[in-house]
This record gives structure tokens, C-alpha cells and sequence, in this order.
């Protein structure tokens, strides 16, 4: 079996389309800081065990608020804890949390734009109907409400967050649905009899798939964002988990003498979502000009 | 000598590479003349249309020749001198009729807008002299086509609103690149009548862009062929018909179904254009030419006089 | 259709979206939460208060009749009663929300201004180095934490340089005017209240840029996308054609054109700029619904926070139904369709 996906990925890697993608890639200086920000991101993340040897939640008061040093490079907290740490293992949470609520509304959302798309009459009415009702709502405003209703934590922000963004995916995928419902090569897939989940998958399927990528990335970014929002405000993760929305507001009250306990979980948050949105805009950029060949 | 243009080169920069659209043009056009300018999707018609005016894209770039307008280059002209001729003295026409007017604008303040740019008159007397074009151009209620948008005209009424903007100044040139293809053919007979008069009233010189011959041989007094961004014959529209010197000419004028004759089959050239990216050496008709000889596939042949033609063939020295 | 025709119908429409905002709002006050009273009433009530309140509020009847109730509720302009200021909701609301208004308005401004300019200039320098570099400004807005920005310039350009005015609409030793609109700006200029009109303008600057900076960019990035594809439009060569300055080919012919999809974006920006101002009103101690729901969400104030979500979603919908009648004024196309 992986014969076969080495082969075919082996093929692709010599294929014109490869090289051209890699030289689209290799020139748009953004785009490679954007993989470049979002990989060390996933990197972190992945190594904050051997990256922040200081433990983040484990608290000395005798340390409390000490400037950035050598020791602690971010300076510490009013609780004493090494911020530097708690920055890196945020990492963690806020990747977590944005991978689960994305792959959680991407995948919901996509598919059912798609059915309501393809299949159109009630159905499509109806799921209209819904997102138009989701939409109306600014995003951020409707998460905060369905957070303070589901109450604070981890999971239940997880939930806030994937049961507003569903309806954005969903109206995307349905748009490009119903282009290519009315292109000829669907029509005459019918016309040789191909059953409904066929043409779903084979044709459907791949055409939709671009801009929900695209969309998909950039979310990454926002999810980011809007889980910091939320710590911000007391909704989302509570501490003493470091999240970095959450360290931006407990370090509000030492903003006039020690600057560092907001600064830099805030830079953070900036970044992350930077490298998501660069990423997502070159892919963007990098896809519309294939197509346009 | 209205204009003519010597060597006129046009390249085109894509992310595969630098693609030559334009390789080489000489055209040569005297007052009162009309060319049709015939060749395929790809030839390079259009885009040396659009050189004449310097309307080309960002990505492309002339790199070579000269166009010379009433004694000047225009390629070396600063801009607002080109400004003084665009509209004035050449004017264009485009394919799509209601894609060439700007949406949000009433049909009606656009052309005057063309008044109003090279002379100095005011609003409602440049009105007058619209609603004047519109009655040239045989539009029925001038005064509610006036005040229209766009996209609540036919094609047909688009494109005569079009021509009188392009006609407006009685320019001396006129290049129109395929005006009727997106019309119905019912509607085309009438716009090509149309045309044709008001050039003839106007004395206009046009030079006529068209992949289609019979179009060309309609209106135009010479038919210039163009292919793979080369003029490979030029000579008087009958000539072209009686006596095609250049195989690919001859291969054109085969392809045209003749209800006269029967035919069991339509006929086509073999093989298709070349890739402008890598240009083959030679005459780059060569691949698809019956006539191929052992020359052709090493040196470009030049557009040489023969009789009444001119041709670029090795056929003929 | 004529233009009254998409106005009537797009009230219309309007009036089905406050349905649904309803809607949504009954679910996830009365659906979602595991226990809806005991969220109304906090953690501190007792399970006997908890119970009686919910059979004295209809809580234990079927979800349809609950809904109805929650219409009629509604419609009287009940939301409740605030546990934290002990008024009713709607009163606290309307009290905050003008505060809100004027911010929400001036950074709506400020974000035009700053990103319509720069869409134009990334898309006349197209791949040039202007064009980069609003990307960028734009891409970095767009991916900013409005509350750590806010946070940061407060603290650099006014604790550390004294540029900007602190925390607050006015100066302290400056007093209110009279309370007309409750846009403090416009109130002065009323009230001919010089002072106060300048002294609350420049206490207005910090925020409003903060929000402001944070919606250019999705202005940036449609202002140029549109004009990039009217650019290369027919109509544009046809303008070039007639001998018409490329200035005037870009603002009389493009920019017209390249303004409608753009207007739309601005409407669904007054929605970020709702959400932004959440966000920063605490930090610059603006007393705004901003200021109101985030002391809301601390003390488990959960009838304040519906409150305030629904009046959010109310003038969003207000703001994207402006846009849209706009809409209708720059394309014919729309109009004469």
C-alpha cells in the first residue's frame, strides 16, 4: 500500500506542477515567512517540553515580577512563574484549540454546504436560512455569548468557537457546489449514469476543496485570535493554564512598571496568527494564479 | 502613408517565461485604406492593435520596432502627446460591445466624455452632438439610449453606442478588433452595414481585425495574414482570394466551407500553432506546411514583393 | 425593480433577520445552557430560590411556550434584570450603548480613510514595493490582538510619552454636556461646548485608531482586489482609448466601479469594529457596552450578556441594511436589473 503513495508522491515531486508551485513559493518572501512562523509555531509546540525547561504553572512568590534576564528571558509573572515558559506552552494550547475547532467547522461545514449545494431545494433553503441567522451576529460576539452560556474551560470555548464557525465553511462550499453543478462535465457524468456520491467525491469534491483550504488556513489564524479574546475576557480557559489571551489580561494591572508580563504573550498571539495569515494568503495567491493558467 | 510599422516586436512576461506574441510585424497603411488584419486565436493580431495605441499590459512590453503616425513615432511619444491622439485621431473598438462601456455610467455621458476630453465644450453641448452620433448611427429614441446603463441595451444597440463613441472626432484611424464576433449573425450583417458606411462617409482608414476571411474580404480594400506573430502575406483582397501565395493563406481560405461546392469533408490544417514560450527555428510554420522545404526548418523567411503581394515564403525566393 | 421596490424589499428582509437574531438568541439562552436559571441567578442561589424562580419565570413549560413567552417579553422591552447594577437590562443598555456608537463610528472612519488610500495604492503599484508594504500593514493589522494593541500604545503614547490622553471620554476636570445623543462629541457641538467637543475628540483619537487599524485591513484588501479586477476590464481600455488621463481613468472610471463590493466589506467591518470595541473599551475605561459585557461576563451576569449580544446583532444588522440601501445607489445594475 505505501508502495503505491510513495510512488505517486515521488511522481508529483518531479511533476512541472510541483516545481512551478515550489518557484511561486520560493518567490513570494511572505508566504515563506508565513511557513516559516507557522512551522516554528508547530514546533514549539511540539518541543515545549525541552524548549521551556521552567515549569508554567509552578509558582514562587519570591520571584515575583523580575524583569526579562538571562534567567528568564521573558521576565516573570506576579506569581512568580517564568513567563518565557508559560509563552512556549501556550503554544500548546492555542495550536490545540485552533487545529480541534477548525478540523471540527471545516469538516461539518464543508459538508454540509456541499449536500445543501448539490442537492438544493429544501435542504438548501433551509441550511440558508440557519447561516444566515449565525451570520447576522458579528462571530466574536455570538462565541461570546455561547461561551457565558456553556460556562468557562477548555472544552467548552472548543465548542463555542466550532458552533459559530461551521455556517462559514458551509456557505462556501455551497457556493462553489453550485458552480460546479451547472458545469457540462457534471451534467454529463449524470448522463453516464455516475450515482450521486460518485460525482460528489470525484468532481464535487476537488473543486470546492481550494478556497475552503484557504479558508481553512486563515481560520487557523483566527481561531488563534478568538480563543485569546476569550481568554481575555475571563471566558475561555481559566487559569492557571497558560493561555495567552489570559496572561495578556492578568498582566494588565502591571502594564505602568512591569511591561513585559502583556508584552510578550500578546506578541505572541500576534505572531502565530501572523505566520497563519501569510501562510493562507500566499496559498491563496499561489492557487489563483494556477488556475488562472 | 498613414501609418506604418516596421518590425514591430511584442513580448509577453508570464511565469513560465517570456512569450513572443509579436515577432517581427511590417504593416503599411495609407490614407482612406482599409486592412483587414486576419489571422488565429493567438496570432498576435490583437495585441499589435493595441500596440499602435499603447494600450497593452502591465506584463507585456515592446521590445523593438517603430510605429510612425503622420510622420511621428508614435512609440517614442510622451505620454500626453499619445493622450492628444487616443480618441482624436486613432481610435479602438473592442469584441464585447456592452463589456467595453463602463457599467455605473450612462451610455450617453460616455460618449460625450470622449467630446468633452479633446474639445472644450460644455456638458449639454456635448450632449447635442451625441444624441447627433446616436441618430448617424441609426439608434432608434437617442434621448432614453442617452440616459441607459449598459446592461439594458442589446448587443447590437451596445455596439452602435460604441462606434459612435469611437467615431465621434472623425478620427483618421480606426482599429477595430473583431466588432462583430459577439453579436448574433443577424445582428452582425447589420452592424457590418453600419460600418461600413459611416467609414465610408467619415473617410476613415481602419484597420479590421478578424480571425474570420470572409469578414475581412467584406470590408477591406487589403487583407494582411497573420500567423504565430508574423505578417507571412499582405496583398489587395481580391488578389488574396484568386491567387493565395502563402500556404498557410491557402490553407485558410480552404477551410471556408463553400455552399457551392460539395464537399464530403471540412477541411483543416494539420497540427496547431506553435508555443510562442520556445519558438521552433525556422519558419515557424514549417511544421504544419505541405509545401515544407529543407530551408524552412533553419532560417526565417522576410516579407518579400511578388507581383502585387508580398509574401514571407521561401516558395518564392 | 426600482429603487423603492429593493428598499422595501430589502426592509423586508430585515425584519426576517431580527427574527432570527431572535431566534438565536432564545437558543442559546434558554437551550444551551445545562441549567438556564441557575446561570440567570449565579452560583451563590440557592437550589430552592433556583427551582421557585424557575417556575415563577415559565422556565419548566415546553421550549415552543417558552418562546413565545420570550417574544412577548421582548416586545415589551423586558430583558431582564441586571444582577450586577440591580437595573433592569434595557436600561443599562441604553444608557451604554450611545458611548459605544461613537466609537464604533470614528474608527469606522478612520479605517476608510486608511484603507481605502492604501487598497488604491497596492493596486495601482501592483508586485511593487508600496504594494508590499501595505500587505503587510495590512496582513499585521488584521492578525493583531485589538486588545494588546490598545494596551501597549496606551501605555507607550500615553504613560510613557504623554502624547495621547489617558483612560476615559473627557479630560476629569472637564464636565459632561448635557446628555442629548450621548455622543459626547456631538452633544458638545450642540451645546457649544468647544472645550469639550476638542477635549473629547482627542480622547477619542487612541481608541478609534486602535479599532481602526484593526478594520483597514479587510478594506485594504478588497479595495484592491476590486480595483486590480475592474483594471482589467474592457471598459478600462476603452476609457485609455479615448485619451482620458490615467488619473481620471482610475478615480472617475475604476474607482466607481471598484467602490461597490467594497462598500459591502465596510458593513460587515462595523461588525469587527462592534467586537473590537468589546474588547478595548475596559483597557481605555471607555463606558461603553464593551465596558458593560465584559463586566457582565466576570460577575456571571448572564441576563446582561443576552442583552447586550442581541443590541450588538441588532445595530449590526441596522449597519449592514444601510450599506446595502447604498449598495443600490452605486450599481444600476441592481436597480434596473
Amino acid at each position: 500500500m505505501h508502495e503505491v503513495i510513495t510512488l505517486a508522491l515521488m511522481d508529483y515531486l518531479k511533476s512541472e506542477d510541483f516545481r512551478i508551485t515550489l518557484y511561486l513559493v520560493r518567490k513570494s518572501p511572505l508566504t515563506m515567512l508565513g511557513m516559516t512562523l507557522t512551522i516554528s509555531l508547530i514546533l514549539f509546540a511540539i518541543l515545549a517540553p525541552y524548549i521551556a525547561k521552567q515549569d508554567p504553572i509552578e509558582q514562587d512568590p519570591s520571584k515575583r515580577l523580575l524583569p526579562p534576564s538571562p534567567e528568564h528571558p521573558f521576565g516573570t509573572d506576579q506569581l512568580g512563574r517564568d513567563i518565557f515558559s508559560r509563552v512556549i506552552w501556550g503554544s500548546r494550547i492555542s495550536l490545540t484549540i485552533a487545529v480541534i475547532v477548525v478540523a471540527i467547522s471545516f469538516s461539518t461545514g464543508t459538508v454540509l454546504g456541499i449536500v445543501a449545494g448539490y442537492f438544493g431545494g429544501k435542504v438548501d433553503e433551509l441550511l440558508m436560512r440557519i447561516t444566515d441567522m449565525f451570520m447576522a451576529f458579528p462571530r466574536l460576539i455570538l462565541a461570546m455569548a455561547v461561551a457565558a452560556a456553556l460556562g468557562p474551560g477548555i472544552f467548552n470555548t472548543v465548542i463555542a468557537m466550532a458552533f459559530v464557525s461551521w455556517v462559514y465553511y458551509a456557505r462556501l462550499s455551497r457556493a462553489s457546489t453550485l458552480q460546479v453543478r451547472e458545469e457540462m462535465f457534471v451534467e454529463a457524468a449524470r448522463a453516464i449514469g455516475a450515482s450521486n456520491l460518485r460525482i460528489l467525491f470525484k468532481h464535487i469534491l476537488p473543486v470546492t476543496i481550494s478556497p475552503v483550504i484557504v479558508q481553512a488556513t486563515l481560520d487557523m489564524g483566527g481561531a488563534i485570535l478568538t480563543a485569546a479574546a476569550l481568554g481575555f475576557l475571563g471566558l475561555g480557559v481559566q487559569p492557571p493554564t497558560p493561555e495567552w489571551g489570559v496572561m495578556v489580561s492578568e498582566g494588565r494591572r502591571f502594564i505602568t512598571e512591569q511591561w513585559w508580563v502583556s508584552t510578550f504573550p500578546g506578541f505572541a498571539i500576534l505572531l502565530a496568527t501572523l505566520g497563519f495569515n501569510l501562510l493562507g494568503d500566499g496559498i491563496n495567491d499561489i492557487l489563483n494564479v494556477r488556475s488562472r493558467r | 502613408m498613414l501609418l506604418e510599422i516596421r518590425d514591430l516586436k511584442v513580448i509577453f512576461h508570464t511565469i513560465r517565461g517570456m512569450v513572443r506574441a509579436v515577432n517581427g510585424v511590417d504593416l503599411m497603411l495609407n490614407q482612406g485604406e482599409i486592412i483587414g488584419l486576419v489571422g488565429e486565436t493567438g496570432s498576435g493580431k490583437t495585441v499589435t492593435g493595441l500596440s499602435i495605441l499603447r494600450l497593452l499590459d502591465q506584463n507585456a512590453e515592446i521590445i523593438d520596432g517603430k510605429i510612425i503616425f503622420d510622420g511621428r513615432d508614435l512609440l517614442k511619444l510622451p505620454m500626453n502627446e499619445m493622450l492628444k491622439i487616443r480618441g482624436k485621431e486613432i481610435s479602438m473598438i473592442f469584441q464585447e460591445p456592452k463589456a467595453a462601456l463602463n457599467p455605473v455610467i450612462p451610455v450617453g455621458d460616455q460618449v460625450a466624455e470622449s467630446f468633452m476630453v479633446h474639445e472644450r465644450i460644455t456638458k449639454s453641448e456635448a450632449k447635442k452632438r451625441v444624441i447627433e452620433m446616436f441618430n448617424r448611427v441609426e439608434l432608434p429614441d437617442p434621448e432614453r439610449i442617452y440616459k441607459s446603463y449598459p446592461h439594458e441595451l442589446s448587443g447590437g444597440m451596445a455596439q452602435r453606442v460604441v462606434i459612435s463613441m469611437a467615431l465621434a472626432l472623425r478620427p483618421k484611424l480606426l482599429i477595430a478588433d473583431e466588432p462583430t464576433s459577439a453579436l448574433d449573425v443577424t445582428i452582425q450583417a447589420q452592424i457590418m452595414d453600419l460600418f461600413k458606411e459611416l467609414v465610408r462617409q467619415f473617410k476613415t482608414s481602419v484597420i479590421y481585425i478578424t480571425h474570420d476571411m470572409a469578414l475581412a474580404a467584406e470590408i477591406s480594400d487589403k487583407i494582411a495574414v497573420m500567423y504565430a506573430g508574423r505578417i507571412v502575406e499582405v496583398a489587395k483582397t481580391e488578389e488574396i482570394f484568386e491567387e493565395p501565395l502563402h500556404p498557410y493563406t491557402r490553407g485558410l481560405l480552404r477551410s471556408i466551407p463553400d455552399v457551392k461546392r460539395r464537399m464530403k469533408t471540412l477541411f483543416s490544417m494539420p497540427g496547431e500553432i506553435p508555443s510562442m514560450l520556445n519558438p521552433p527555428p525556422g519558419c515557424l510554420f514549417h511544421p504544419r506546411c505541405p509545401d515544407k522545404m529543407e530551408i524552412c526548418e533553419r532560417k526565417v523567411p522576410i516579407l518579400k514583393k511578388v507581383d502585387e503581394h508580398e509574401v514571407a515564403c521561401f516558395l518564392y525566393g | 425593480m426600482d429603487l423603492r421596490t429593493y428598499v422595501i424589499r430589502r426592509f423586508i428582509l430585515m425584519i426576517f433577520v431580527l427574527f432570527g437574531i431572535v431566534v438565536i438568541t432564545f437558543v442559546i439562552s434558554h437551550v444551551i445552557p445545562a441549567d438556564p436559571i441557575g446561570a440567570i441567578l449565579g452560583p451563590q442561589a440557592s437550589p430552592e430560590l433556583v427551582e421557585k424562580i424557575r417556575r415563577e419565570w415559565g422556565f419548566d413549560k415546553p421550549l415552543h411556550e417558552q418562546f413565545v413567552d420570550y417574544i412577548f417579553k421582548l416586545m415589551k422591552g423586558d430583558l431582564g434584570k441586571s444582577i450586577r447594577t440591580n437595573n433592569p437590562v434595557v436600561e443599562d443598555l441604553l444608557y451604554f450603548f450611545p458611548a459605544t456608537i461613537e466609537l464604533a463610528t470614528s474608527a469606522m472612519i478612520v479605517a476608510i480613510a486608511i484603507g481605502i488610500p492604501l487598497g488604491i495604492i497596492s493596486a495601482v503599484k501592483k508586485d511593487k514595493w508600496p504594494d508590499h508594504i501595505s500587505r503587510i500593514f495590512a496582513l499585521v493589522g488584521v492578525s493583531m490582538p485589538v486588545f494588546w494593541l490598545g494596551l501597549i500604545l496606551l501605555f507607550v503614547l500615553y504613560y510613557k510619552l504623554g502624547i495621547f490622553p489617558g483612560p476615559g471620554r473627557l479630560d476629569p476636570g472637564i464636565p459632561e454636556p448635557p446628555r442629548i445623543t450621548g455622543l459626547i462629541t456631538i452633544d458638545s457641538l450642540i451645546s457649544g461646548n468647544f472645550k469639550a467637543l476638542l477635549n473629547s475628540l482627542w480622547h477619542l483619537a487612541l481608541p478609534s485608531f486602535v479599532l481602526g487599524y484593526y478594520a483597514s485591513a479587510s478594506i485594504t484588501r478588497i479595495t484592491r482586489t476590486a480595483l486590480l479586477e475592474v483594471l482589467n476590464q474592457d471598459y478600462i481600455k476603452t476609457a485609455r482609448s479615448k485619451g482620458l488621463a490615467e488619473r481620471v481613468v482610475l478615480f472617475r472610471h475604476a474607482l466607481r466601479n471598484a467602490l461597490i463590493p467594497t462598500t459591502t466589506v465596510i458593513g460587515m467591518t462595523y461588525g469587527s469594529l462592534l467586537e473590537g470595541a468589546v474588547l478595548t473599551e475596559t483597557i481605555f475605561a471607555w463606558p461603553g457596552l464593551g465596558r458593560y459585557s465584559t463586566g457582565a461576563f466576570l460577575s456571571v451576569d448572564f441576563l446582561a450578556v443576552m442583552g447586550t449580544t442581541l443590541l450588538i446583532a441588532l445595530i449590526y444588522s441596522l449597519a449592514n441594511l444601510i450599506v446595502d440601501i447604498l449598495y443600490a445607489f452605486l450599481d444600476p445594475r441592481i436597480r434596473y436589473a
